[in-house]
Formats: structure tokens, C-alpha cells, sequence
């Protein structure tokens, strides 16, 4: 019989769609499994509501919990229960060194504005500068800003705070 | 969820779905190439809220949010008519937007207060990625708010924005639906029904 611990290792082993450097486990679309015999349920809190990529994660996660022998069913949950503030230490960390910025904590100042957007306080991921600056909000998937870093001249892509 | 509540998030799944699939009509001819970006990414998104909606209204009723989309007739749909204006226009188009996010604010204001916590749980999702769609829509009303194009834009589309607000002046449709719409679901009419995508 499958335990809880297998399925995590197991879906910690799933790479995310677009930016395979972190798993799903790191990227914190994982609220919770459950496992009552030989059926496995997880319950997956989706990121961005427009991604391509959470058919491509939820199929994913079902074949990987097949292949452990045990019978998927993925809840996928539409609420509030995601937050860039779930990625994992160590998934931020994978994602500064492939050349994503990750995003700045939630806080509690409520939803992002302009202002924040344009502060200099986002640090770029090739060489460490803050002195950067927002080129545009929206990046090539909707979890994604474009920067510029006037220090090393580099433009990045930032994860948005959600 | 009871059946006017279904109704309502009906009308805001139909609103974002045809505001969707107008925005993306900017893909690859925006007048800058980070208004071809930015447009590609809210159609994307307003669509995912759209599908995320329909899914919840699915579930109460029994069907899928694909055939919640697609598969009723272009009378059926309850979106406002300003979502449905092909507009070829930059300055209207910022007008459409800015005032669409405007309206969408206070009814998921609305929402995240509702006593069911499914909606209220989506609605505080969703806002939470409006959020930037507004900041975006600000950016351009502060850089246009004088140009008198845009300015007549405004007040031409206003009062079809309160549409927006009031689901009693919802149900009659632009001829520009019916285009749509035959676009939009072309594919899917092209298979029988229940083809797997």
C-alpha cells in the first residue's frame, strides 16, 4: 500500500511546465493528499487561473500516483489558497539561478500597485543589483513581469506577487 | 449555490470569456510590442477566470464548463454588449478597458463578500490577478486621460459600461455576437459532441 510520503516524494519529482527548473511540490500547487487505501487524493490549489499548464500538472500528478500503483483523483480547488508566498525556500532559490527573479512576499499592504511595480527594490537575478526597472507587467506567461537591470544590463523576468 | 447566483457568475464567465477572446484580437498588432504582450496575457487571463466560473456553475448544474461556453446559442449568452464591440480603435480599446476593470472591481468587491464561500473563494482568486490588469488600465488612462479621442471614447462607452452592473439590462446582443461567435466555437461544431480536446 502507497503512503502519504511516497506520494509526496513522488509529486516532488513532477517538474512545472514552463519553468522545469522547480517541482510542483516547490512551486506549492500541492495543498494536500489523502490516502484511504489504494486511492490516492490530492488537492491541487492552481496558480494562475489563465495557465496552459495546469491540465498538463493535474494529468502529471494522476499518471505519477498510477505509477506508484494506487488510484488518482486530483481535486482541483478554486479558491484563494494559492500564493507566490507557498513557493518553497528552495524553490525561490531554483528559480533566482535560472535567471527568474522570485517574487517579493504578499505582505499585508493588500494587492500590488504601480508604485511598488516601479520600486527599485526588485533584485536582479544574474548579478545581484536592485538597480532594476520595470519594462512591462505582463511577461510571456501570466505569472511573469519583464525588468530591465540598468547594472549589468541584463533583462529578466520577475514572478508577480500573488 | 442557488440559481440566481448561477446566473450572475453566468453573466461575469460571459463577459470575460467575449472580453477574452476580443482582447486577443490585439495579439501581433497592438500599437507597441509590450501592448501585443500585455493584451495576449489579460485575454489569457480573463478567459482562465471565465473557465474557472463556468467550472462552478458546472458543477452545481451537472455539465462542463465547456459546454457551458460553447455550446448554447448567441442569444443565450448574458454578456454585456461592450464586451462584444470589435473595436479597431487603440484609444476605445483603452476606454473599454479601463472602464471594464472599473465596473469588475466593485462586483468582485461584491463577491468575495458573498455567503458562499465557493464564490467568495474564486472571487478573491480572481481579484487578486485583476489586480494587475487594473494597475495596467491606470497606467494607460494617466498616459491619455487629455487626448480627446480617448476622452470621447469614454463617455461614448460609459453608459454601456453600467450595463456591466446590472443584470437587467443585459440580454440583447450587438451583431458583432453572432461573428463571434461563429469564430469562437467553429472547431468544436466541426466534431461530434464529446470529442476529447
Amino acid at each position: 500500500m502507497v503512503t502519504e510520503a511516497q506520494v509526496w516524494d513522488a509529486l516532488a519529482e513532477i517538474p512545472d511546465p514552463e519553468i522545469p527548473v522547480i517541482s510542483l511540490v516547490d512551486l506549492g500547487v500541492v495543498r494536500g493528499i489523502d490516502v484511504d487505501d489504494r486511492r490516492v487524493r490530492v488537492e491541487f490549489t492552481p496558480t494562475f487561473l489563465g495557465c496552459p499548464a495546469l491540465e498538463v500538472m493535474r494529468d502529471a500528478m494522476a499518471d505519477s500516483i498510477r505509477a506508484l500503483g494506487a488510484e488518482p483523483e486530483i481535486q482541483v480547488l478554486l479558491d484563494d489558497s494559492w500564493s507566490t508566498d507557498r513557493i518553497t525556500a528552495e524553490g525561490r532559490e531554483k528559480l533566482r539561478a535560472s535567471g527568474f527573479a522570485p517574487p517579493s512576499p504578499r505582505g499585508d499592504t493588500g494587492a500590488p500597485t504601480l508604485v511598488q511595480l516601479q520600486s527599485n527594490a526588485h533584485r536582479c537575478p544574474y548579478c545581484g543589483s536592485t538597480e532594476t526597472r520595470l519594462e512591462n507587467i505582463f511577461g510571456p506567461t501570466p505569472c511573469r513581469s519583464l525588468r530591465y537591470c540598468a547594472s549589468c544590463k541584463q533583462p529578466f523576468e520577475q514572478f508577480k506577487t500573488i | 449555490m442557488n440559481e440566481q447566483e448561477q446566473q450572475l457568475l453566468l453573466e461575469i464567465a460571459d463577459d470575460e470569456l467575449i472580453l477574452g477572446w476580443r482582447d486577443s484580437e490585439w495579439t501581433g498588432v497592438a500599437p507597441l510590442l509590450e501592448e501585443d504582450v500585455a493584451f495576449s496575457s489579460i485575454a489569457q487571463n480573463e478567459i482562465g477566470h471565465a473557465r474557472a466560473l463556468y467550472e462552478l456553475v458546472a458543477r452545481a448544474r451537472g455539465t462542463t464548463a465547456d459546454e457551458l461556453a460553447f455550446d448554447r446559442s448567441p442569444d443565450e449568452y448574458r454578456c454585456a454588449p461592450l464586451v462584444e464591440l470589435r473595436l479597431m480603435d487603440w484609444a476605445e480599446t483603452i476606454a473599454r478597458h479601463y472602464l471594464y476593470e472599473e465596473a469588475d472591481a466593485k462586483r468582485l468587491e461584491q463577491l468575495k463578500r458573498s455567503d458562499d464561500p465557493e464564490i467568495a473563494g474564486l472571487a478573491a482568486k480572481i481579484d487578486r490577478e485583476e489586480a494587475y490588469h487594473r494597475i495596467h488600465a491606470q497606467m494607460w488612462f494617466d498616459r491619455l486621460q487629455d487626448e480627446p479621442r480617448f476622452v470621447e471614447a469614454l463617455e461614448r462607452l460609459r453608459p454601456q459600461a453600467e450595463a456591466l452592473l446590472d443584470s437587467a439590462r443585459r440580454g440583447e446582443h450587438t451583431a458583432e455576437l453572432a461573428d463571434l461567435w461563429e469564430e469562437m466555437t467553429m472547431v468544436r461544431r466541426s466534431q461530434p459532441a464529446g470529442t476529447k480536446w
